[in-house]
């Protein structure tokens, strides 16, 4: 028998998957070793996407980080946005006003709510459900819509201020909200009917990207890939930030930490993501949207116009940098993927002496081989995309 | 002898010109629109003549300029005969299958015997049979030959899924052939000018997984495994260009009209319109003489035929763009420890019936 | 004092480890010398009122001109207790290394990689101690303080090895 297997010709086979592959959207390699199909060993190859963003940070004034943390985790933008500035506003201790925090938890439910769409839709195109892809990616344009008129972008949306935010919540944005959802929800039905309880789908997820809940606290799971696991870790609910803990929602939980608890994880997480928006549009006290620190925030466009004291300040502000307290602090918000943390150190220049981000999907990526071990390799692909890797983030 | 000719020569024409004239160019065109407009988009509608998009009907002809005018690419260390030949074989049967499917019945038409097929051969499910699993030499030479690992497995997966799923479409055929006697498909048309013997209602059991192995013969989604995008970049016809790619989409298309044409012939009454059988045709048309009336009855026959065959392609698309993609191991589990009992048990079942009539 | 029992516990265990420890806007940190890391994070994994079982977030900071030059900071955080603790050691310049941690949290793996590919620290004891953001011939650790930002790097490719 053994001296049979031995005259065979057989050896595995090494086949480079990515960085230009279909499935390795966010760009990264696998280097697999493959016997038949079934894969024996991966290696992880990720730095395809890296642009130096600490470096960039530490070069640049406290404001001016603000538009790189855009570029972090591109689907979730405002998630980032609202991240570093609560980051920023703890290490200088700033309380900002309670319109603006509802309308930061408005704007970081709208982009998570806009992840998990694109998530979904990428998952579903990746198993061949293209009619799926396509209606989610039609939520997500409208949810877009919603976002571009918060703030006048898309995706590199830039809203957040430290201190406050860019703008007010734009007039008819609560009705256009309700227009939106509605329509959301017609289409989160549709894709429900068509993945929810589709057999093939189901075959091609149940049981595929397994990790046990202690393995995925040991490997530094967070989001929706530990709650797939049945551990609710939530940072919103752990550690309520800006107004979460007034707001009515539930933590969805998976059973076996799967792709299809995953799948599910995110489909639920929807739809409590619009009950937190539809409370906070319910909810919104009247009131400034920036707090008033002439020192740290900028004073109104017509303050600085005819106040000398609000133009010393923006003159210093701006050319300089805010210039907060020497000192260092870690602050985590929950991001789409899982927990999102800055860690920040400030020698008490304009300047960051240090900005560094916890990106969520980087030790799910490094986890990727011992999940697809001994799986076939069409198992990557809905792995891959649970674990939702997103380049800019996870490279930065 | 020179008519016959002339007959011959007729259908052919008719026959090469629907399905490469009309079929594979405007299935392009069929897969994009009704894929938008199940996805709520609006489809091709960009290629222009003059101002005129003519509903997007521009684009199968944009796209044959475009891969006609391409590049024809031989990747470093193929095999550039095998890698030449791959897509023809690919084609070719999907052509050839026609040639043996009725599209109408027998009629005298100027004092000469028409009949609507090409070749009335006595063995033509067989025929069919034979050169479908031509086919799949076709995908594993591409895979082969490209030199690209992708490929390669695209080719390994694609031969084994085909030569799985004919097994399972030969076992269903034997249902047909038992109820009907018979191998030559324009017998098994005839018979079914009752409505209540059409092969649905003789072997619905056979109709179901008929259609699922000839969809999965085809290798569209949701058994498209041997060259899905996500997993294999584009399997066994990652490394072709031009020409050469179009003719495996070619291929492909005109075996969907291929399956939609073998499902109406052997499952759906052929060219019959329901309950109306070819000699009540001629009596309908009795007013425009006998010539004209045969003329009419061809007519009507081929729009019965073709309208049908539309219809199934129209519901394998809508699969298509429908459910997800099968893993590789679940077509060959469904394929092997599902579709192959249930045949066997359709054929036993099928026997019993017969004997006890 | 319940916001300080990771400290209070640390520095009753290992008082003589513990160099330096605060709570900075509710931050708690504790600053211990590297030789004890090891034990002093099993310590945190494992006691029973601790339970620091997830390892959040590895980096390191360069403070050029001070001596120590670098600290490499831990931030832990207790899912039984819902605490985060940060742990912090500092590293020399000329003895740029410290254990690794791989073996008590795997989630290490990769943040440590990206630690030494960008600040040069070497994690003794790491089973794969490679670039991962960058590529293999990168040349210098980009994040320290004295790497110039505008430096170039040579051109790699197949027409330059």
């Amino acid at each position: 028998m053994s001296d049979s297997a031995k005259d065979l010709h057989s050896e595995y086979m090494v086949i480079n998957m990515g960085p230009s592959h279909p499935v390795t959207h966010g760009t990264v390699k696998f280097l697999l070793t493959l016997e038949g199909e079934t894969i024996i060993d991966m290696k992880v190859d990720i730095g395809f996407l890296h642009r130096g963003f600490e470096k960039m940070c530490e070069n640049g004034t406290w404001e001016q980080v603000m538009p790189y943390t855009d570029r972090l985790n591109y689907v979730s933008p405002l998630i980032n946005n609202v991240g570093y500035a609560l980051a920023v506003e703890k290490l200088v201790g700033i309380d900002v006003p309670e319109r603006c925090k509802y309308i930061r938890v408005i704007a970081s439910e709208l982009s998570r709510i806009s992840d998990h769409y694109t998530n979904i839709a990428a998952g579903a195109m990746e198993v061949g459900g293209f009619t799926a892809f396509l209606y989610f990616v039609e939520a997500r344009e409208l949810v877009w819509d919603l976002i571009e008129m918060l703030c006048g972008a898309r995706v590199t949306s830039n809203y957040v201020r430290i201190g406050g935010v860019k703008s007010d919540l734009p007039d008819g944005f609560k009705d256009k909200t309700r227009d939106v959802f509605k329509k959301c929800r017609k289409l989160w039905a549709d894709v429900n009917k068509l993945l929810t309880k589709n057999r093939i789908f189901i075959d091609r997820v149940r049981n595929v990207g397994i990790m046990p809940p202690d393995e995925a606290i040991a490997w530094g799971f967070t989001g929706p890939c530990l709650r797939a696991c049945g551990i609710p870790y939530d940072v919103r609910k752990f550690h309520p930030y800006l107004v979460y803990d007034q707001m009515d929602f539930e933590v969805p939980v998976g059973e076996k930490g799967d792709n299809f608890d995953r799948y599910l994880v995110r489909m639920e997480e929807i739809n409590q993501s619009m009950r937190i928006v539809e409370q906070a549009l319910e909810k919104i006290p009247s009131g400034p949207i920036n707090v008033n620190m002439p020192e740290y925030r900028w004073q109104s466009k017509e303050d600085i116009s005819t106040r000398i004291e609000s133009l010393i300040f923006h003159f210093k502000t701006v050319t300089e940098g805010i210039k907060p307290p020497p000192g260092e602090i870690y602050s985590a918000v929950e991001g789409a993927n899982g927990e999102l943390g800055f860690y920040l150190v400030s020698d008490g220049s304009g300047k960051p002496y240090k900005c560094r981000v916890r990106p969520p999907c980087f030790p799910l990526t490094a986890a990727m081989p011992k999940m697809v071990k001994g799986g076939f390799i069409a198992d990557i692909v809905p792995t891959f995309d649970m674990i939702n890797m997103i380049g800019g983030e996870c490279d930065r | 002898m020179a008519a016959n000719l002339i007959e011959s020569i007729v259908k052919i024409l008719f026959i090469f010109s629907v399905n490469i004239g009309f079929f594979s160019p405007i299935l392009g065109w069929v897969e994009r629109k009704q894929s938008a407009l199940m996805q709520d988009r609006v489809g091709a509608n960009r290629a222009d003549v003059c101002g005129f998009t003519l509903i997007g009907l521009f684009h199968p002809i944009a796209d044959a300029i475009k891969v006609l005018t391409k590049e024809d690419f031989i990747p470093e260390g193929a095999d550039r005969l095998f890698h030449t030949i791959a897509p023809f074989i690919s084609l070719t049967p999907a052509i050839i299958t026609f040639a043996v499917i009725p599209f109408g019945g027998q009629y005298e038409l100027f004092g000469h015997h028409v009949n609507l097929i090409i070749a009335d051969l006595d063995v033509g499910i067989l025929f069919v049979f034979a050169f479908a699993s031509l086919a799949s030499f076709g995908s594993v030479l591409a895979g082969w030959s490209s030199n690209n690992n992708w490929s390669f497995l695209g080719g390994l997966r694609a031969s084994a899924q085909m030569l799985s799923y004919e097994v399972v479409m030969g076992l269903n055929i034997i249902g047909v052939i038992m109820v009907y006697g018979t191998l030559r498909l324009s017998q098994i048309g005839a018979m079914q000018a009752d409505f209540f013997n059409w092969g649905i209602f003789l072997q619905p059991v056979g109709f179901v997984l008929f259609f699922t192995c000839a969809i999965a013969e085809n290798k569209r989604a949701p058994f498209d495994v041997a060259e899905a995008e996500s997993e294999l970049v584009a399997g066994y016809f990652t490394e072709y260009s031009g020409m050469k790619f179009v003719m495996f989409w070619m291929g492909e298309f005109l075996e969907i009209v291929t399956i939609g044409a073998l499902v109406t012939t052997m499952f759906f009454g052929a060219w019959h319109l329901p309950f109306v059988s070819d000699q009540m045709l001629l009596n309908y048309f009795r007013f425009a003489g006998p010539n004209g009336a045969a003329s009419l009855a061809i007519v009507v026959n081929i729009i019965t035929f073709f309208s049908k065959v539309i219809f199934f392609i129209w519901l394998q698309m809508t699969i298509r763009w429908t459910l997800p993609r099968f893993r590789y191991d679940q077509v060959m589990r469904l394929g092997w420890k599902m579709f192959l009992p249930i045949a066997l048990i359709n054929i036993f079942i099928t026997g019993v019936v017969i004997l006890a009539k | 004092m319940e916001a300080n029992i990771t400290i209070n516990k640390l520095k009753a265990r290992f008082a003589e480890s513990i160099v330096d420890a605060h709570s900075y806007r509710g931050d708690d940190t504790a600053i211990v010398k590297k030789e004890e890391l090891l034990d002093i994070f099993i310590f945190l994994r494992d006691d029973k009122e601790l339970l620091y079982n997830f390892m959040m977030d590895l980096t390191v900071v360069d403070y050029l001109g001070k001596e120590p030059r670098f600290e490499v900071v831990y931030h832990l955080y207790s899912l039984a207790y819902n605490r985060r603790v940060r742990i912090k050691t500092r590293v020399s310049e000329s003895e740029c290394s410290v254990d690794s941690i791989v073996s008590i949290w795997p989630s290490a793996n990769w943040f440590e990689r990206e630690a030494f590919d960008l600040y040069g620290i070497v994690f003794k004891g790491h089973p794969n101690l490679s670039r991962i953001l960058l590529y293999d011939s990168f040349q210098g650790h980009p994040l320290r303080k004295d790497y110039p930002i505008k430096k170039r790097q040579p051109q790699i490719g197949p027409n330059n090895n």
